[in-house]
């Protein structure tokens, strides 16, 4: 006995309607809630450079931001001035936090000069210089936004990741993870090092805040490698204004 | 139950006991040991898959006499995709927090064969309504078992449940870790999830040896 859904005609009419209806769903979908999306992601770029300047509704221990509602309010009250430095060029674009680090990063890879947004804000008297980073974890990417003062001494740490393991890498983005950043220099003497992401550091607490390292989470190795790499590739490249910053 | 009939009873009791996805019928391996590290995103992915497998389940059910059987796991495949990437960017729009916190699982939900699974064994014969019991049945059998070895996993692997410091702090040394007690680092890495599956796998066959088989 054959039915008509065994017939080669009826298959493949039915893949084509199928392929037809499951895209149209898809594409529809994603146009309609594009703009709301957008928006979305636009907020959650505010709230994580105001979390790394310490502009956030931490509890005791978890990493709590400031709401969607008040962020962009808060934004443009702590955040004084987004640069975009290109090689010695530095100005100003209101629009900086809006830059994607990813496609910079392929751009600069092409042979073109990159442009790093920089995000200067005030808060209780002190400057913090905001810098967006990205880098690879073990699965997908992870990225950061690394608070500093004039000297490269961080300030405040929000990490970020797609698809670190839940549990292990996916810690980066906890606050015993983060808050571990806070006070570490990048330089040390006068040379920039960046922050290594240790093993076996022995400083659990950490309180060796001269050691240009934090401590690892344990099971997450190759997601703390990342971390290192990121931290040291990317923050490098700000190293030139920060010496600008100094010499003027 | 006077809502269900038996038979549709037995529908959702069966898969968390006697044939249980995970521990009999061997299914779902894969996420269980990925996402056990921890008790919140092992009840995260457990609600996921139980709202995924009793869609999916009904929208198949509802397909079973036009799919041509010869594509049919591609159909499957289309429609669990589908429905998860909707799922997904509708939560992008309207409930970014969740979102953030689901993006991980959404490939993990595609892949899990306890999806395919049901779709092909059950979803493809059964009408919508036993379809949709069938499904909710063996998400919560599968969510039972991921539930109890995260628990353990993170309990003894971190000293924590759900985040909470149940166990004291290790660095601190309070609680139990003023005895001397350690967090055991190993239980976090996914071969100890296989162990406790193992582990669950054996007393459930030896508290009913109907269970084991003859080779």
């Amino acid at each position: 006995m054959s039915k008509k859904t065994d017939s080669n005609v009826y298959t493949i009419i039915f893949a084509i309607a199928m392929v037809i209806v499951v895209g149209g769903l898809l594409a529809f979908t994603a146009s309609a809630l594009r703009p709301r999306i957008d928006n979305n992601e636009r907020l959650e770029k505010q709230q994580n450079i105001l979390y790394a300047m310490g502009v956030n509704a931490n509890d005791e221990s978890s990493a709590v931001f400031v709401s969607t509602a008040e962020a962009p309010e808060l934004f443009s009250k702590y955040i004084s001035k987004q640069l975009v430095i290109q090689g010695d060029k530095v100005s100003e674009d209101e629009n900086a936090y809006l830059i994607d680090v990813k496609k910079e990063q392929a751009s600069a890879k092409a042979g073109n000069q990159r442009r790093l947004p920089l995000f200067v804000g005030e808060k209780d008297g002190k400057t913090f210089y905001i810098a967006p980073i990205r880098g690879k974890g073990l699965w997908d990417a992870i990225w950061a936004y690394i608070a500093m003062d004039k000297d490269m001494v961080v300030q405040g740490a929000y990490f970020d990741h797609k698809g670190e393991t839940a549990g292990l890498g996916a810690n980066i983005k906890q606050r015993y993870f983060m808050d571990d950043f806070i006070g570490e220099s990048l330089m040390n003497s006068g040379e920039f090092k960046g922050i290594t992401v240790a093993k076996g550091n022995n400083d659990p607490k950490n309180e060796n805040k001269g050691d240009n390292k934090v401590d690892a989470i344990a099971g997450a190795t190759i997601t703390g490698d990342g971390v290192s790499a990121m931290l040291k590739s990317e923050l490098k490249q700000y190293v030139p204004y920060f010496e600008n910053l100094k010499n003027n | 139950m006077g809502l269900l009939s038996k038979k549709d009873a037995a529908l959702i009791k069966d898969p968390l006991a006697d044939n249980n996805p995970i521990t009999i019928q061997v299914l779902g391996i894969c996420s269980a040991l990925a996402i056990t590290a921890e008790l919140e995103a092992a009840i995260v992915m457990s609600v996921s898959v139980l709202f995924v497998l009793g869609i999916g389940n009904v929208v198949i059910s509802l397909m079973r006499n036009i799919i041509p059987s010869k594509i049919r796991i591609i159909v499957q495949l289309i429609v669990v995709a589908a429905l998860v990437i909707i799922v997904d960017q509708v939560l992008k729009a309207f409930a970014y927090e969740l979102s953030k916190t689901l993006s991980v699982f959404v490939g993990l939900i595609i892949t899990n064969c306890i999806i395919m699974g049901r779709f092909e064994a059950f979803a493809l014969a059964n009408g919508p309504w036993r379809s949709f019991l069938d499904g909710i049945g063996n998400s919560l059998g599968y969510g039972v078992i991921l539930i109890i070895v995260a628990f353990f996993r993170e309990l003894l692997g971190a000293g924590t449940l759900l985040g909470f410091k149940v166990l004291g702090d290790p660095i601190e040394k309070t609680g139990v870790y003023a005895f001397g007690y350690e967090n055991n680092g190993f239980m976090l890495l996914a071969p100890m999830a296989l162990i406790v599956v193992g582990i669950i796998i054996w007393i459930q066959r030896s508290r009913n040896t109907a269970l084991v088989e003859d080779h």
